[in-house]
């Protein structure tokens, strides 16, 4: 009785042993390196396993994030916040390169650029676009209707009470979207340790320049020969910035006559200062 | 050797696992989308396949049959199988990352394939020898793949096709699943 009954139990145990051993021993041999990131970004998505990131299930999402292949934003539900999450993860490690931002590049409030028109359809940058590109003056600067706001999956992005986008240091995970969004091409990535920088994406002719908004670059070309670092360059009557040689010196930002170039000139001062 | 070739044209054709004994069904509907994934799919298969069949052969004569536990035939073969895929899986991965892109998620799910059981239950069955279990699992494996790529085929055309409104996606492939398996009793006379 106790034989029939320990016979199967024995031998059943001694193959499920036998096997067990084998793949604990294979799963040593045959070992494979995983992403260490992969588990982690895999514990911070919602783990529904539901697909709509165009992957089969977290796993595969998570291991397509770690690998850079998928977007930091592909998780269609777990949102914004699984998106900082994930970013959180990704970002520390992102540090050893240089961590990018997105930048609204147009200082055109309703203060410094002029109104060509009143605008009353969709409130929309795009559908403003096509209509009559934009009530401002200038047809290369920020109309400050706020797609940018809504297609930012970070809420990184808002545009200001002066009437233009302003980005979000601290939120910006240089996802993208507002540029692909963005119909005037105004907003560039930059990188996010340097504080100087050309706002004004106008390649207007000076005086067009000019006459639309008081603080465009009106392609005096002043920053590029003062630039000590020569890192300036000019090109479609417009200033550009190489951000690899800028010092942030301060020199353009002082030198320039209708103040295009925005930068910390407190720093110059206590340089001075300490000089 | 006409013995194992009639064996093995008699799992591919006359006795297909998917079309006249219905094992696999599940594979068989889901991995028939396109044909790329559906031969990834019986290619894997097909390897496990005529593991296990050597495998559950072994455990059959060595350890079931001597101590009179014929009984556990079906929990033991499970044991062989899940195991087998788990390991085969760690193989590809290491061996060719590719290969295991390649078949992704159809990989474990071969585990729950009933064929494969089916198979190391029927050698079992038929009183095969060593030799001819490996050719009825290799052959069974290959009347798989046969059947879940030309199913793929139709498939790939019938996306493409104009299906009326009741009958389209799914109701249309189990239609052409059953025209096929009714193609394939045509078989039966062969041998």
């Amino acid at each position: 009785m106790t034989g029939e009954l320990l016979t199967p139990v024995f031998w059943l145990g001694i193959l499920g042993l036998l096997f067990g051993g084998g793949l604990a021993y294979a799963s040593k041999v045959f070992a494979v390196e995983v992403d260490p990131k992969a588990p982690l970004l895999k514990d911070a998505l919602p783990g529904a396993n539901c697909g709509g990131c165009g992957y089969p299930g977290c796993d595969a999402f998570a291991v397509a994030l770690a690998a850079g292949e998928a977007p930091v934003n592909g998780c269609p539900v777990g949102g914004a916040e699984t998106a900082e999450k994930v970013a959180d993860i990704l970002g520390a490690s992102a540090e050893a390169g240089e961590r990018m931002i997105a930048r609204v590049i147009c200082n055109g409030t309703f203060d410094n650029a002029k109104e060509r028109s009143k605008y009353y359809g969709v409130m929309d940058c795009r559908e403003a676009n096509i209509a009559s590109g934009g009530s401002k003056g200038c047809q290369y600067g920020c109309m400050g209707l706020g797609t940018c706001e809504r297609v930012c999956p970070f809420d990184a992005i808002h545009v200001k009470e002066t009437g233009v986008a302003v980005v979000d240091p601290e939120k910006c995970t240089a996802c993208g979207k507002c540029i692909d969004a963005c119909p005037k091409m105004v907003i560039t990535l930059v990188p996010a340790s340097k504080g100087v920088h050309i706002d004004c994406n106008s390649k207007d002719k000076g005086k067009d320049v000019k006459a639309s908004c008081s603080v465009g670059c009106i392609g005096c070309q002043i920053c590029v020969k003062n630039c000590p670092e020569k890192t300036i360059s000019f090109a479609n009557n417009l200033a550009k910035i190489e951000y690899e040689g800028c010092t942030e010196c301060q020199i353009c930002v002082q030198k320039c006559p209708t103040k295009a170039i925005s930068g910390q000139l407190e720093k110059l001062k206590e340089s001075k200062q300490a000089q | 050797m006409v013995e194992l070739f009639i064996i093995l044209l008699s799992a591919i054709l006359v006795n297909n696992f998917v079309l006249s004994r219905f094992l696999g069904i599940c594979p068989f509907l889901g991995v028939s989308k396109q044909v790329e994934t559906a031969v990834g799919m019986g290619a894997a298969v097909t390897f496990v396949m005529v593991l296990a069949s050597a495998i559950t052969y072994v455990i059959q004569y060595a350890v079931l049959e001597p101590f009179g536990l014929g009984y556990l035939q079906t929990i033991a073969f499970i044991l062989v199988i899940a195991s087998l895929v788990q390991f085969v899986e760690m193989v590809i991965q290491k061996s060719s990352p590719t290969l295991y892109q390649a078949l992704g998620v159809y990989l474990p799910l071969i585990t729950t394939n009933c064929a494969v059981l089916g198979v190391a239950i029927l050698n079992i069955q038929e009183e095969y020898n060593f030799i001819e279990t490996l050719f009825h699992g290799f052959g069974a494996a290959v009347g798989f793949t046969l059947a879940i790529v030309l199913f793929a085929g139709i498939r790939e055309r019938l996306v493409v096709s104009d299906v009326p409104k009741p009958l389209e996606g799914f109701p249309i492939a189990l239609l052409t699943a059953s025209l096929m398996s009714m193609a394939f009793l045509g078989f039966q006379g062969l041998l």
